[in-house]
């Protein structure tokens, strides 16, 4: 077969019908750059550079999309949550499992090409789950973050490992969730670990070799600016880690990388200040990962709200912005080139604040701090939203997230640092006053925070969101369904039930000029298209 | 999961080497409520999943040794996960576990502080005139429509068996639950009028965005999709009637809890 596949290329390229180039195109950092040419593709975690989750194709559109149907299921033999989004280049599907598994299909019939699982440790110390959100691709080689805090190359062809480097110890608590992004000749990644008293960083790996090029610690050191907002060591234990896949602006070299909660998460006490930079949008210079600005969403966090939601850039009245819908409720808007906010307007249930300082920014009102005995602060620890993806559809102008509204009892617990050892200082547990949960799709304005239309779920949903420029809006609910809607007005048009909960987000591609959609939910990874 | 298991083993053999400190069963405080608390509620008093822990007679473990197995391996078929394995890191330390061990004694209470009911007649009653086994089920004989009430006592409080009497829909119970979906069915009501105009009121089996799936009063199990429907409605008022003091009194129903509480222990 193998042998036979080296001629075949070139014998069908001119019968040119079914056949499939065989990725034998390398995938150049110029095709990254210009992903909008190849929109058959979909080359990194978010679609393209902007993290907006939009697809330009448009052959499913709201008038065909109640046809759609399964095209193929495949069965990851991985049990717990998948939430990676796969990779599609020239017809070969790249995606990851639980336990670090990555794999390479046949786009167009689910069947697979290679396998691949990382060895991991007996003692890995995931947070959340074994879970594994994608990989990025550059040249010939996908690239693997993995739970024992491992960066991995794999040839695309074979899956076979071209070099392995460790980043972190995992025994004391790092390890790697997200998937990475690949900017010129560099592999960008984020650590996970916040829940261990970690010191979070941000790495960029050279793609070629897997040696490191920058890092960027997330927790200033000693005479480091920013240091100064740690209360004496706590910065050593100081968490802030960047377990989501950030963005990228070719105009002006950065890349955007957003920051989790400070350690301990839930109990402030130890380490006052702001606790830079945990909670932040960071804008990294590419080239040498220093920093040239960055925007503290939630200061001094005390309950769980991670920024680690994607930022997504979006032009508007000739304005460069970049957005975020934020786990602690409010959707904000900066200008990339300063990271001055422009607005942050709410889009859920919040009680933790009830006023904005001179610049705009929300403020924690004192009684939302946690209390020993426990109270109720809305939204909850898991946020109005999480690390589901988001999307921006260019077409309607309107910025696609889900939301869900659960308050917390939010109480504190002393806990001592033990290095591998959970760190939380916390426990919280959902709050009666606010049952039942409401999970939603929600439709927001960007130039003005308005909510243009809501699609409320049966109970809330992990799902991230895929929109199109076919006018639809594509994600999951808690209860297995995979839901097509109108952009415009999020009325529901098409569902299929595919028999387990959705963690992940959709996206979509096209092979033989035939467009897909796909998305993971219970163990498998889901196709669809038009009869 | 081999360490964990040797781990068990060897702390079985252990009395617990921290019985009766304070500072320990303080330092236990805090771990419980970062590791425990979620399903057993703050102050062990029992939560939504899990059963009341200051109870002196508890089900699956009786001595020291046994509740630091239970707490390191789970309990098979429960909600009760061994530790280190709810993919959250690698659990606690033996010295955590005897930590919260020793707390959980230290809130234990020897006496309740209600004397227990007549089971004998708590049975009658369940059975007869307090109609519960038209829609409940205990061991096997009983109604379909409300939830399986075998193990309640085992699970739940004497005050959150009490309430749920009293005030049904204050906090509706729990049904299905699936393997990777965040929260579980609850008993809502659901009043759906198909297309030829028939109404059907019943308890929610499961729902999703598109369908329903009810089960009325007459145990009808009825199959919806929900954009056939003239009509669809769901309510968090319980289909149970609300048991008020001149319908059930304060004595029967005591009576009612310590036969599901008898039944729940064995």
């Amino acid at each position: 077969m193998r042998g036979r596949g080296f001629r075949a290329p070139l014998v069908f390229a001119f019968c040119g019908v079914w056949f499939v180039s065989m990725a034998s195109a390398q995938v150049t950092p110029e095709r990254l750059l210009n992903s909008a040419k190849e929109p058959q593709n979909w080359l990194t975690y978010s679609g393209d550079y902007s993290g907006r989750r939009f697809s330009p194709l448009d052959q499913v559109n709201t008038t065909n999309a109640p046809s759609l149907v399964a095209k193929w299921v495949y069965q990851t033999a991985a049990t717990g949550k998948l939430e990676s989004t796969p990779l599609v280049v020239d017809g070969v599907l790249y995606d990851t499992a639980q336990d670090d598994r990555a794999f390479a299909l046949d786009a167009r019939t689910g069947r697979p090409i290679w396998m691949y699982q990382h060895q991991l440790p007996g003692d890995i110390r995931p947070c959340c789950g074994r879970v594994n959100r994608g990989l990025a691709i550059l040249g010939d080689k996908v690239f693997l973050g993995t739970l024992d805090a491992h960066v991995i190359a794999l040839d695309t062809k074979t899956g076979n490992v071209i070099w392995d480097v460790v980043a972190a110890e995992y025994q004391k608590g790092y390890s790697f969730t997200v998937a990475p992004l690949a900017v010129k000749n560099l592999i960008v990644i984020g650590a996970s670990g916040g829940e261990y008293g970690v010191r979070g960083f941000v790495d960029a790996y050279d793609a070629s070799t897997g040696e490191r090029r920058w890092r960027f610690y997330t927790v200033p050191g000693p005479d480091e600016p920013g240091h100064e907002t740690w209360e004496g060591d706590s910065w050593k234990t100081g968490g802030a880690p960047a377990w989501n896949t950030g963005t990228y602006d070719p105009a002006t070299n950065q890349i955007f990388w957003p920051t989790g909660n400070p350690a301990p998460s839930n109990r402030g006490e130890g380490r006052a200040g702001d606790n830079l930079y945990s909670n932040s949008l960071l804008a990294l210079n590419t080239d040498t990962g220093k920093m040239n600005w960055y925007f503290q969403f939630t200061k001094h966090d005390e309950h769980d709200w991670d920024a680690t939601q994607v930022p997504v850039m979006i032009e508007s009245g000739g304005k460069h912005l970049i957005a975020q819908a934020n786990r602690n409720g409010f959707f904000y808007v900066l200008d990339r080139a300063t990271g001055k906010l422009i607005a942050a307007n709410g889009y859920g249930k919040i009680t933790w604040s009830d006023s904005k300082d001179a610049e705009g920014r929300p403020v924690a009102r004192k009684e939302a701090s946690p209390t020993l005995e426990g109270h109720t602060v809305c939204p909850g620890a898991l946020g109005t939203t999480n690390f589901m993806a988001p999307a921006f559809n260019p077409r309607t102008s309107l910025f696609y997230v889900t939301a869900r509204d659960q308050c917390d009892i939010f109480s504190t617990a002393p806990q001592p640092y033990e290095a591998g050892h959970a760190y939380y200082g916390s426990a919280y547990f959902p709050s009666e006053e606010a049952e039942p949960y409401r999970g939603f799709l929600k439709a927001i304005d960007p130039a003005t925070g308005e909510i243009k239309w809501k699609f409320e779920h049966t109970s809330p949903t992990w799902s991230g969101v895929l929109s199109t420029a076919g006018g639809l809006v594509f994600t999951g609910d808690a209860e297995g369904n995979f839901i097509a809607l109108d952009a415009a007005t999020g009325k529901a048009l098409w569902h299929f039930q595919m028999g387990g909960a959705v963690y992940a987000a959709p996206m979509a591609f096209a092979v033989d000029g035939k467009e897909y959609v796909a998305i993971a939910a219970g163990s498998a990874v889901y196709a669809f298209g038009l009869p | 999961m081999a360490l964990a298991g040797a781990t068990a083993a060897r702390g079985a053999d252990d009395r617990n080497p921290l019985a009766g400190d304070p500072k320990a069963a303080k330092a236990g405080e805090f771990e419980f409520r970062i590791n425990c608390a979620l399903c057993h509620g703050l102050g062990a008093h029992g939560g939504g999943r899990g059963p009341d822990l200051t109870r002196a007679q508890k089900k699956h473990a009786h001595s020291d040794a046994e509740l630091f197995q239970v707490i390191s391996n789970g309990i098979a078929g429960t909600a009760m996960p061994a530790n280190g394995t709810n993919g959250q890191g690698v659990g606690m330390t033996d010295e955590e576990i005897w930590q919260i061990i020793t707390y959980i004694r230290s809130v234990e209470v020897k006496a309740p502080a209600h004397p227990m009911g007549n089971a004998a007649h708590g049975k009658e009653l369940f059975y007869g005139d307090a109609n519960c086994s038209l829609c409940h089920m205990v061991e096997g004989k009983g109604g379909r429509v409300g939830p399986e009430l075998t193990a309640v006592g085992g699970s739940r409080t004497r005050e959150a068996i009490i309430d749920s009497v009293r005030n049904p829909s204050r906090r509706l119970a729990w049904g299905l639950t699936e393997s990777t979906k965040e929260f579980p069915q609850e008993y809502e009501t659901i009043t759906a009028v198909t297309a030829d105009g028939k109404e059907i009121k019943g308890a929610a089996l499961n729902e999703d965005n598109f369908s329903v799936q009810i089960i009325d009063a007459s145990e009808q199990i009825y199959l919806l999709e929900k954009d056939k429907l003239r009509s669809f409605k769901k309510s968090r008022e319980s289909m149970m009637p609300i048991y008020k003091p001149d319908v059930l009194s304060d004595k029967d129903l005591d009576d009612i809890v310590a036969y599901l509480i008898g039944v729940g222990a064995k």
